[in-house]
């Protein structure tokens, strides 16, 4: 070829990628999550989708607004991004009535918490300050960063654990009137900065125990702080977070602190835990969510320790921001995966999100591959909280993901300014009085939330703005459950520093669903770990009792899963924690079922 | 006699040094990269890394067979690859490939009097962080606080830098960064240490090490070569003033090219044949 022709032909491909790849560039600008221009049509969306969100704030009487955390003086130039935690939404049905309440945690000192019991009427009413749940943001306790729901005594009422910057509290609940201070007797730890809590069976011996997440070293009280020497050492290899905390319920309302004893001691930022049995053996496993550094995947050893294996498991290799784990079985295929969220700034930090799919094979040794990317999950903005559900009752389950850091003045940023001291050294990054006064900028600020709607065997849609109103509000907690008793998932979605919102789930199709509420009997009685998997219409999907999954939230108690326009389900298959196995034949449609362990 | 002999043996190290300081450059970049990854696994996938080499190698072998009719020695590619392999972070294969080519064709298209302009994979990496897609960000973050293998990354690169007759812009830009930084903290108000940070993270020693000091796209003369470095710190100082992240790169790309111009119209013949300098292009 001629030399002449050759540096023609090249200029031309060279030309011509630089065009393909402004163009590209330009025609994708819009489905970040905080510049979609985003249309909302009830009608269509209800025609399209088969499903419409509507806030419903005012028709509840649900007035709450979170508060954030104050903070010292000394780190005031970035206050905002420190106290940009403690939103939170925990649904329980505390008094036994049927009917889904919520809590929701507030983070100021001297602000009240919130128990809104429903009514069963679509009215809310708050009973935190009368059952005892509300002044609990004192000094000499710290304030609210979230709270979970389980029954650690096994009475058939769920009490109620706090997890704050300060002292984790716990509440027994005294038969759904009132709840009491049991904190002092129970064991719980001292002053530590924990921003997630679940409750899970690690020995399956019928009493709930606890796993707390701590962010911040325990040492520090945020409010008033001796250092400015408290951020990471490292954007994505800090290992100088709080520590963790595995609490072992021992009967009688006390816990004793197993933590070193079953391998958790790690100084990760955490900021989220889930668990389940990954490998049959009915032990579940414990995902842990960090900031700053990898997620770790704690392999159960028999109940009796922990061994983590989150490089081998696949999950563990590349650091990113994990703010959340919550479980879904987004391809029927009987297998829930893990989803984890994480950062996403266009031209700036695309880390995205991670949906751990399990591999068949080894059971001793679980390990995952990343579907977020195929399934259409991946990039939705500063993400936190995350959950499941199927919000059309199509049969598949859906994702709803709160988005949005820091929502301060408009068209500001500071991510320029953050991204200078995340590049530097560990003695630069770690000391705040080095980081840039905020002075009122946005991060990743007013963006949409996502709503992924999952169109079958795990291939989402983006449905953002299209099926609500646009909510562009700082997003931390999300929480389902069928707050009307109509068989449809509404949302819950905890907003830092402002209102929550509230979801009514419309839906207009002719689908149908089936939900189960677990009793243990020799499991604990939550049938936390519990697995019921509903085969129907030559699909199998599995879904697991939890106690606390996302980023600071707690989903309905009750499993709820979709059928789509089948109207005969072929059989049900509950795991126990206990090793236990119940079937149920063709249980009845549209219908909650309330499900006991069986006395085998 | 021992001294002879010593004399000797020196002086035959210090000529296959001479005559092998092509391969010195791609063999400090892999080291460079060796240590991230060894130490704390800095590469999100070895597939991203092969694709941005290979395509660079493989472009490299092609343009130079078919527009300059010539063989070329690869480790200029090699470096190309691999420094867009650590430069460009995204979750998917194609901006590895895509940059690592514009990189490599920018060597080809953007040309005068028989002289790239554009150190490529500064062009390369440049183009595709201002387009600011949901697909490619930057290498922003640090690698952690290692500072032993933060040591060492810091006097291999001076003594290579050093070899290659360098060392002048790369301590000028450090000089000029570190003043600039203090200036730029006087007016912002922030710590002088969040001004100063970015210098100890990675990107900044593969920029100061590997694409400033770049011989094909650097002036004749030192004196120029002074300046052009100050002028590279100072465009960046106003970017950064107007809060552009990805500014020593885009600096780079503003001031090289048309210092570059100048140079070759004011000293260079008409034509010259294609030639790799002694650190070879990135």
């Amino acid at each position: 070829m001629p030399k002449k022709t050759a540096q023609v032909i090249t200029a031309v491909i060279f030309v011509a990628l630089l065009a393909v790849t402004f163009i590209a560039s330009r025609n994708n600008r819009g489905t970040t999550a905080g510049s979609a221009a985003y249309t909302v049509e009830k009608e269509a969306a209800l025609k399209k989708y088969g499903f419409y969100l509507e806030p419903v704030n005012e028709e509840t009487g649900i007035h709450f607004r979170h508060i954030c955390p104050d903070v010292d003086p000394k780190v005031s130039n970035i206050k905002m991004q420190i106290a940009s935690l403690g939103a939170s939404a925990a649904v329980c049905d505390f008094d036994n009535d049927g009917w889904n309440d919520i809590y929701f945690t507030n983070s100021q000192t001297g602000s009240m918490n919130a128990l809104y019991r429903n009514l069963g009427n679509g009215k809310f009413e708050d009973v935190a300050a009368k059952v005892g749940v509300a002044d609990v943001n004192i000094k000499s306790t710290g304030v609210s960063m979230g709270a979970v729901w389980g029954d650690y005594d096994n009475d058939g009422f769920k009490d109620l654990l706090l997890y704050k910057w300060g002292k984790a509290e716990l509440f027994k609940n005294n038969g759904g009137k009132e709840f009491e201070r049991v904190t002092e007797e129970s064991g719980l730890p001292g002053w530590a900065n924990i921003n997630s809590a679940i409750w899970f069976d690690v020995n399956n011996d019928g009493l709930l125990d606890i796993f707390l997440g701590g962010y911040f070293k325990e040492i520090f009280h945020l409010d008033s702080l001796n250092t400015t020497k408290i951020m990471p050492e490292s954007f994505k290899y800090a290992n100088n977070g709080g520590r963790n905390f595995l609490l072992k319920n021992i009967g009688n309302g006390r816990f004793k602190d197993v933590t070193e004893q079953y391998g958790l001691t790690t100084t990760k930022w955490t900021l989220a835990a889930a668990a389940a049995d990954f490998n049959g053996d009915n032990f579940p496993e414990l995902y842990v969510a960090n900031d700053y550094s990898v997620d770790e995947f704690y392999v159960n050893k028999n109940g009796e320790a922990f061994e983590e294996t989150g490089s081998q498991a696949g999950i563990g290799r590349i650091p990113k921001s994990g703010m959340n784990a919550s479980f879904g079985d987004i391809n029927n295929d009987g297998n829930p995966g893990i989803y984890t969220t994480n950062i996403t700034e266009k031209g700036i930090l695309i880390q995205g999100n991670n949906y751990w799919q399990p591999k068949n094979g080894d059971m001793q040794a679980p390990s995952f591959v990343n579907l977020a990317q195929l399934s259409g999950i991946e990039n939705a903005g500063w993400s936190y909280g995350a959950q499941f559900g199927d919000l059309n009752n199509d049969g598949f389950m859906d994702l709803y993901v709160a988005n949005g850091f820091i929502s301060a003045r408009e068209n500001t940023s500071y991510w320029y300014d953050y991204s200078k001291v995340t590049g530097g050294n560990s003695n630069i990054i770690g000391d705040a009085k080095n980081w840039p006064d905020m002075e009122g900028k946005s991060q990743s600020g007013y963006e949409q939330d996502k709503i992924w709607l999952n169109n079958s065997d795990a291939i989402f849609e983006d449905v953002s703005g299209r099926v609500c109103p646009p909510a562009t509000y700082d997003g931390r907690s999300v929480a389902m459950a069928d707050l009307w008793n109509r068989g449809v998932l509404d949302i819950i979605v905890a907003n830092q520093n402002n209102i929550p919102v509230i979801y009514k789930n419309t839906a207009a199709n002719n689908n149908h669903w089936v939900a189960f509420d677990l009793q243990g009997t020799a499991s604990n009685a939550d049938a936390v770990g519990a697995k019921v998997q509903v085969e129907w219409d030559d699909k199998k999907q599995v879904q697991i009792v939890t106690g606390g999954m996302g980023f600071s939230s707690q989903n309905q108690h009750r499993l709820h899963f979709g059928l789509g326009e089948s109207n005969k389900i072929d059989q049900v298959t509950i795991y126990w924690p206990s090793g236990r196995i119940d079937k149920i034949q063709s249980p009845a449609i549209d219908k909650l079922h309330i499900v006991k362990e069986s006395q085998q | 006699m021992q001294q002879q002999e010593r004399e000797l043996q020196g002086s035959v190290t210090s000529q296959w040094i001479k005559k092998n300081f092509q391969y010195i450059p791609p063999a400090f970049i892999t080291l460079i990269l060796l240590v991230g990854q060894l130490t704390f696994g800095i590469l999100d996938s070895y597939v991203n890394l092969v694709v941005a080499i290979a395509t660079s190698i493989l472009a490299e072998m092609i343009l130079a067979r078919f527009v300059l009719g010539t063989t070329k020695n690869l480790a200029s590619a090699y470096i190309t690859g691999i420094s867009v392999g650590i430069l460009i972070r995204s979750n998917v294969i194609w901006p590895y490939f895509v940059t690592a080519l514009l990189s490599i064709m920018s060597k080809y298209v953007l040309r005068y009097k028989g002289r790239h302009l554009w150190n490529p994979s500064n062009f390369g990496v440049s183009w595709m962080l201002a387009l600011s897609t949901m697909s490619v960000a930057g290498l922003s973050t640090q690698w952690g606080s290692n500072f032993a293998a933060l040591s060492v990354i810091w006097i291999l690169g001076l003594i290579i830098v050093n070899r290659a007759k360098r060392l002048h812009v790369t301590v000028t830009y450090v000089t000029s960064f570190i003043i600039l930084a203090y200036v730029r903290c006087l007016i912002t108000g922030d710590a002088f240490l969040a001004e100063l940070s970015p210098l100890t993270g990675p990107m900044y020693q593969l920029f100061i090490f590997f694409m400033i000091t770049d011989p094909p796209t650097s002036v004749s003369t030192k004196k120029g070569r002074i300046i052009v470095v100050i002028l590279v710190a100072i465009v960046e100082f106003i970017l950064r003033l107007n809060h552009s992240i990805y500014a020593p790169f885009y600096a780079l790309c503003l001031v090289g090219p048309i210092a570059k111009f100048i140079d070759l119209k004011m000293t260079a013949p008409k034509e010259q044949p294609h030639s790799v300098g002694v650190l070879a292009t990135k």
